[in-house]
């Protein structure tokens, strides 16, 4: 189960994150939707424990471990996965090695038996064909030369084989066509189940005719100004989110 | 899965062990030239080598011709003189002449060796018995410790196939008139002064022949040591392949961890024929010193090809890890018409190392092609050059190279530096150079990390995606050991 | 090749010094010049520039009044500043009404702490004259000439140039001349906080000529230092150019064009010293080579320790249109600082033959289709020249360079 408590944030001094108050207990999945400049990814890189992100106040905990506390590999091995909005390119590094390093760096952390590499390649080949991926994806270089919709299905196949307790998909959505949506929305719907939990951060409510949340939030100014089942999201869809922000206002 | 994986779990594991682990010492009975260089200590050399006259006649000459030269310091190197007075040039492991099988080598060497991980364990080969087909990595080993080569494995399946591969001592015995052809025919004895001082001195090295279209078994490998203190290693080697022949070489070196600087003057000479193919790599881990800077080898090396025949190929890759101080550039001299040359280079540099380390490329022939990637990787406060000659003379017509090299800068106390010469003489020649900068990208850790490795790993993962250009040009069974250098070099050079 | 004629020619200029009466302005350059000479190809800076050709003419007197050559200065419609044969000529000059010039003797300038250079010490023991140039606070000065006229002897004018805080100035810098003669012109230039040097030069001595310049640039926050040099003339002619960017924001530009023929040798050489964090430069360098021409380039960027978030590029290419040119190309990184982003890039090849093919296959001609490709391969190092007349009287000059190549 993931706690945030009035968390304050901010990025080089300017103040982003304005007091979150967010509970998404474990087999929920929530979708946090706003306007650009929001705060969303803010959200998602000081819950993932990116540097340059600077954490004012209130907590953030995560299965009772504080998640403020921990590097970000630790954060990880604890079960929380960030499908980044911008995948990053990591020249000359094979996917398959880095996965199974990650996996099996997890793994570790968790006390848990590490995986030879024929076990591993089973699992990821396994993966792969269910998210209708090409073999190939395995042997090229972590995005590099990816396209958009490539890298984020790409972070979708990470998180089959790592298996989170918690996924943030930041963006998800954005750049892909209606085939690449279906697919990624399906690796994530497999994955559903009493231990996972999701936080979709999305601009639109298109994803989330795919990925049915179990509650929507609205984010605006650093602050979560609305909650609501997914009928919320349909609304926003209508008037956008200028109704809202006047709410507030 | 793909080997590479496997080898890149192991080189991240490697990780967690520290420092420099090939720094022990032998205790071995040792005989030792006195200290000092003079004709007297080179007349001494040459007649414990059991040398024929021209040989002595030729480190005469090589002598005179380095009495006369200045030490060279273009490199982007610091190091206080080197006293040539205060070395001993001759350092062997005391022992009846020549062993016939490793039972008669010293079990403490083999021990030293067993250590280093060297594949020996071919003992029963060498000692004529039929156990061959059973050992698992096909890779004939030449180990030279301090001066002189202390056995060569796989020797008769070797000669079966017609290669000869021995020390290049037992060379000069065995096949006088080879080596007399060879030797010095692309490095002469004056060619540099750390070529001469090794062309007046060298005790021993590896010897190789492959004659007209064989191609070699399998991978050869040589081994060198360092041990005895104030001991120079001036080892020579020396590869021949006749026409259409090939083979795949490669060469390894530790030494002790000491104090005090150890002086490594090696020269290697490389002939390739016609249609010949010859592929030298190195995995260099002489000892680079404590953190501080202390100790450590200066490593002052000539190594050059000579692409003599048409369509000919070398190969030089290399993984540089070790040493103080490294003045290195592997060489090609694209004669034969449509030769090739390539040079592929890892260079990694922490606390006080300094490297100076490139190659040229020189074209001569028509149709000729080179190729050169290399990969700086800088830490601590160590310095790391990339010097590199391409050099196309007037009758190269479309001569071609493709040059990349590419610096990374790990912390803000260390230098990445990159001095190219490219000379073009013909107008039909196409040449290619491009070089880069940078440091290893905050959002590349954190993405590392956020899948779950620690900032060392992530690290590890990066530099060795920097040089996997570099890195596959390795045999397999090398390109593990040199991941598990990167990994175990780079600890702690983070944060 | 034997060093011994350039030795002695280093000696007759140290003599030729000791002969005069003393200046401790000199002195220590003097000491130096004695101790060291002239640099052979043995100093790696000088590796691929053998000084050997002045020991043909360094000493001979001119022939001519350089005021013979007025009539080729390209007319710009701007105020011009004419040096002959290393003297100022009023008579030749329109110096500009509101800009403090100042004429009549050396300008020494400031040269960077500890400077050890043999040709700037050679300057300093026998500059004669020289141009002031001080743009005040704020102040666009618009654009200047500065002619050196030559027409034999040795020449060693010493100009300096400086500009206050935010000023503005387009130097075009012109050397022509006649016969053998040798130039060795330094020029310093200080360029204050947020102010900008256009420096614009052609370089059009005489066949015979050796044309040796130094030039440094030191250049503050937020300015920028911005060069352009077409070579085309002298038998020997090097040009080093010494940036160091001083202040956060500095910006140099060191472009080059070199077109060479017969036995020519040209020598662009640049150091860029990034000592603050910040700044950008930038160099293209072009060289087009005919004949038995030898082009070099050599170019150092060093980024210091503290200079942080450096950009640094610098890129180089070279057509030869012989098969008796060369082209030789140093280019070098040396970084101190681990968050730059520094590279450099070289490519050297003769015309591609494929763009030529297809030009023919449209029906331009060979030799049409091949000047516009080397217009087309110079007209980019050309495009960053803002002041169209200058400009206009490059373009001028290189057709007429290209028609001399077609006709030898």
């Amino acid at each position: 189960m993931l706690e945030i408590k009035g968390l304050t944030a901010g990025v080089e001094g300017k103040q982003i994150l304005n007091g979150i108050d967010l509970v998404v207990p474990s087999g929920e999945v929530h979708a946090i939707m706003g306007p650009n400049g929001s705060g969303k990814s803010t959200l998602s890189y000081v819950l993932s424990g990116r540097d340059g992100y600077e954490v004012t106040g209130g907590s953030a905990s995560f299965d009772g471990h504080d998640l403020l506390e921990m590097p970000p590999e630790a954060r990880a091995a604890a079960g929380l996965f960030l499908a980044f909005q911008y995948p990053v390119e990591l020249p000359g590094v094979n996917n398959a090695n880095f996965l199974r390093a990650a996996l099996n760096a997890q793994r570790r952390a968790r006390g848990e038996e590490e995986l030879d590499s024929v076990a591993f390649l089973k699992l990821a080949r396994a993966a792969t064909k269910k998210l209708s991926m090409a073999n190939d994806l395995l042997r090229r270089n972590v995005n590099v030369g990816f396209s958009g919709g490539e890298k984020k299905r790409n972070e979708v196949l990470q998180m089959a084989i790592l298996r989170p307790k918690l996924a943030i998909l930041d963006e998800t959505d954005s750049g892909l066509d209606i085939d690449a949506l279906r697919i990624v929305s399906e690796g994530v719907n497999a994955q559903r189940g009493p231990d996972f939990s999701a936080l979709v951060i999305t601009h639109y409510q298109r994803l989330l005719d795919y990925i049915v949340p179990d509650k929507v939030h609205v984010l605006a100014r650093g602050r979560i100004v609305r909650t609501g089942g997914p009928e919320l999201a349909r609304e926003l869809e209508e008037t956008g989110y200028a109704s809202v922000l006047a709410e507030v206002a | 899965m793909s080997p590479s994986s496997t080898q890149e779990r192991e080189a991240l594991q490697s990780v967690t062990q520290s420092g420099y682990k090939w720094g022990f010492e032998t205790d071995i009975e040792m005989e030792f030239a006195p200290q000092g260089l003079s004709e007297e200590i080179i007349r001494l050399i040459s007649a414990k080598k059991g040398d024929p006259d021209w040989l002595l006649a030729w480190r005469l000459e090589a002598f005179a011709a380095w009495r006369k030269m200045e030490e060279p310091h273009w490199g982007l190197l610091h190091y206080p003189p080197i006293d040539y007075q205060a070395l001993r040039y001759y350092a062997a492991p005391k022992r009846k002449p020549g062993p016939k099988s490793l039972d008669e080598v010293d079990p403490k060497l083999l021990e030293t060796y067993a250590k280093l991980g060297i594949p020996l364990k071919e003992q029963a080969v060498l000692a004529g018995v039929a156990a061959e087909t059973e050992a698992p990595a096909q890779i004939a080993v030449d180990a030279v410790f301090d001066s002189v080569s202390v056995a060569t494995t796989f020797r008769q399946r070797l000669a079966d196939a017609g290669v000869i591969f021995c020390s290049i001592s037992e060379a000069i015995r065995e096949h006088p008139d080879l080596v007399r052809r060879y030797l010095g025919s692309v490095v002469p004895a004056g060619d540099n002064y750390f070529a001469a001082l090794n062309a007046a001195v060298f005790t021993d090295g590896s010897f190789v022949f492959v004659p007209r279209g064989v191609r070699c078994p399998m991978e050869l490998s040589t081994y060198f040591r360092i041990n005895a203190r104030n001991t120079g290693q001036f080892e020579r080697t020396l590869i021949v392949a006749e026409p259409g022949a090939q083979v795949s070489y490669l060469e390894g070196c530790t030494a002790p961890q000491r104090d005090e600087n150890q002086l490594h003057a090696a020269v290697v000479e490389l002939i390739a024929e016609e249609d010949a193919s010859i592929k030298y790599s190195t995995v260099q881990n002489w000892y680079p010193g404590d953190a501080e800077g202390k100790g450590g080898v200066y490593n002052f090396v000539t190594k050059r090809g000579d692409c003599r025949g048409a369509r000919a190929k070398i190969s030089w890759t290399q993984v540089e890890t070790g040493s103080a101080i490294t003045w290195k550039y592997p060489s090609c001299l694209l004669r034969g018409e449509g030769s090739v040359g390539e040079f592929y280079s890892v260079a990694v540099t922490t606390n006080h190392q300094q490297a100076d380390t490139g190659t040229k490329m020189i074209h001569i022939g028509a149709n000729t092609t080179s190729t050169i990637v290399s990969k700086g990787i800088s830490a601590g406060f160590s310095n790391n050059t990339y010097r590199g000659q391409v050099k196309v003379m007037p009758r190269a017509h479309n001569a071609h190279n493709h040059t990349q090299c590419d610096s990374l800068l790990i912390g803000d106390k260390c230098g990445a530096h990159t001095v190219p010469y490219i000379e073009s003489r013909n107008a039909t020649a196409r040449l290619e150079h491009e070089a880069t900068t940078s440091k290893i990208a905050d959002d590349q850790l954190f993405y590392c990390r956020q899948r779950g490795l620690t900032e060392e790993d992530a690290v590890n993962l990066i530099v060795n995606g920097f040089c996997k250009e570099v890195l596959k040009e390795l045999p397999m069974e090398f390109a593990v050991e040199a991941q598990k250098l990167l990994a175990v070099s780079l600890e702690g050079s983070v944060g | 090749m034997s060093t011994q004629p350039l030795q002695a020619l280093a000696g007759k200029f140290a003599d030729a010094y000791a002969a005069r009466a003393a200046d401790p302005a000199r002195a220590l350059a003097a000491e130096r010049f004695r101790a060291e000479g002239l640099p052979t190809p043995r100093v790696e800076a000088w590796h691929y520039t053998p000084l050997a050709a002045l020991a043909d003419v360094a000493l001979a007197a001119p022939a001519r009044d350089p005021a013979v050559l007025a009539a080729r200065i390209p007319d710009l419609g701007v105020p011009r500043l004419v040096f002959g044969n290393g003297r100022y000529r009023a008579d030749l000059s329109t110096p500009p009404a509101d800009l403090a010039v100042r004429t009549g003797a050396p300008a020494w300038g400031v040269l960077p702490e500890g400077l050890q250079h043999h040709l700037v010490a050679l300057n300093t023991m026998f500059a004669e004259d020289g141009a002031e140039i001080v743009v005040p606070p704020g102040t666009d000065a618009g654009v200047l000439m500065l002619v050196h006229l030559a027409t034999g002897g040795a020449s060693h004018p010493r100009h300096a140039v400086r500009l206050g805080a935010n000023a503005r100035l387009t130097l075009v810098e012109i050397a022509l001349g006649e016969g053998a003669a040798f130039h060795n012109p330094v020029i310093t230039f200080a360029v204050g906080e947020g102010a900008t040097v256009v420096h614009t030069v052609l370089q059009e001595e005489s066949a015979e000529a050796i044309h040796l310049a130094t030039v440094f640039a030191e250049v503050a926050k937020g300015a920028t230092y911005d060069s352009f040099l077409l070579t085309l003339g002298g038998r020997l002619a090097r040009r080093e150019m010494h940036t160091r960017l001083a202040g956060p924001g500095a910006a140099a530009h060191l472009n080059a064009a070199q077109l060479l023929g017969g036995t020519q040798h040209a020598d662009f050489t640049t150091d860029v010293v990034h000592a603050s964090a910040n700044a950008t430069s930038r160099q293209t360098v072009k060289n087009v080579l005919a004949g038995h021409a030898r082009g070099v380039f050599q170019g150092r960027i060093l980024v210091e320790r503290d200079a942080q978030k450096t950009d640094g590029y610098q890129m180089n290419q070279g057509l030869l249109l012989s098969p008796t040119a060369e082209l030789d190309v140093k280019p070098g990184l040396e970084i101190y600082a681990d968050d730059v982003k520094c590279s450099h890039g070289t490519a050297i090849g003769e015309i591609d033959p494929e763009q030529l093919f297809y030009l023919r296959s449209r029906g331009i001609p060979e030799g049409e289709a091949r000047a516009m490709l080397v217009r087309a391969f110079i007209g980019e190092a050309l495009d960053g020249i803002a002041f169209a007349p200058v400009r206009a009287a490059m373009e001028e000059r290189i057709g007429i360079w290209w028609e001399a190549q077609q006709a030898s």
